[in-house]
């Protein structure tokens, strides 16, 4: 018999790999659908071909600049301005990357910088979420940014030939992905001090959302409550 | 045929979005950080998921308002309860979906 003492170094099989990558992404997923869809006819409607579209999704991967990379085209936008926005949309990342890092650690920089691709909100909850609670392997993680990326880019397209025939909000799959966050909040709910800098996350986040125009309320929120979070943990004033 | 100009936009788009995706995994991958850094970076993910989630909830329009009576908002509660007493995403997925839809339906 085989000695399994060290699961850990065991391989892992490539079929157990994708497996349990697809289960943890399929909400994923069923969230992108829907925008990808719209994303798609509002594109078509802006004059892009369908081959442009795809080739948007495929080269940028992240759903709300190329919302605004569409509308800021059919206002007649040029390159630069495009690109400034998307960079400022998309400085987020930053944070997500940051906390993801700690758990890529030997693994080789070629799959680092294919990872590193596929960051975006969505992949990055589920990710940590099981890097933390499980024994989650990067090539696990990797499944999941590369399933979502694929639904990502293909729901683009399908809505670039056809999303004016599907009902908008059918079955209240626009809700899917706050219900996805809903739940990915509540893991991460691990003792008082998780919960007082999301109760101050968040309220800073509605203020900020009501008088900052953009999306710069979710990195000013976050910075501003992990901040307030680590100073009240070193001064004890809130322990965990 | 693709526009060369169209090209070059989503090679400044993609690029411009890689490159904060790509260099923090590349450099704090490989080297110790310093204690008071990994407590904030572990307060990083409750803190932006806590910010994605509650505009959603209670704002709406374009300029944003508060709206404590969206459909959004009131849906949240029950999704929230069911995520913390089964701790299922895909369950909590789909009943968050149902009850939009039935809210969208009937409030």
């Amino acid at each position: 018999m085989v000695n399994n003492s060290k699961p850990a170094a065991e391989p892992l099989a490539a079929t157990f790999i994708f497996r349990e990558g697809i289960k943890a992404g399929w909400p994923i997923c069923l969230g992108y659908f829907p925008i990808g869809l719209a994303f798609g006819v509002l594109a078509q409607q802006a004059g892009l071909h369908p081959v442009e579209i795809g080739l948007m999704s495929l080269l940028v991967f992240a759903g709300s600049s190329q919302f605004i990379a569409v509308s800021m085209l059919s206002g007649g936008a040029s390159v630069l301005p495009i690109v400034l926005t998307t960079f400022v949309v998309n400085l987020r990342h930053l944070l997500m990357s940051s906390s993801l890092a700690v758990y890529l650690r030997h693994v080789h920089k070629t799959w680092t910088a294919l990872f590193s691709y596929g960051v975006t909100d969505e992949s990055f909850a589920v990710n940590l979420t099981r890097f933390r609670d499980s024994n989650w392997d990067w090539r696990q993680a990797l499944v999941v940014n590369q399933t979502a990326n694929l639904a990502w880019i293909a729901s683009s397209i399908v809505g670039a030939y056809s999303g004016q025939f599907i009902p908008a909000g059918a079955f209240g799959i626009d809700y899917a992905l706050i219900a996805m966050f809903l739940c990915l909040l509540v893991f991460q709910l691990r003792g008082r001090l998780y919960v007082i800098t999301a109760i101050v996350s968040g309220l800073l986040a509605v203020l900020l959302a009501l008088f900052v125009p953009g999306n710069s309320y979710i990195v000013l929120a976050s910075v501003l409550a992990a901040t307030f979070g680590v100073v009240c943990r070193r001064k004890d004033i809130i322990n965990d | 045929m693709i526009k060369s100009e169209y090209l070059l936009l989503l090679i400044g788009m993609g690029l411009v979005t890689y490159i904060p995706r790509w260099v923090p995994i590349f450099f704090l991958s490989r080297r110790e950080l310093p204690p008071w850094f990994a407590e904030w970076l572990d307060l990083i993910p409750v803190a932006i998921l806590s910010a994605l989630v509650f505009p959603e909830l209670v704002t709406g329009g374009s300029p944003r308002f508060l709206d404590l009576f969206r459909p959004q908002f009131v849906v949240a509660v029950p999704t929230f309860l069911f995520a913390l007493k089964t701790r299922s995403l895909g369950g909590t997925v789909v009943t968050g979906m149902l009850l939009f839809w039935l809210a969208e339906k009937f409030i």
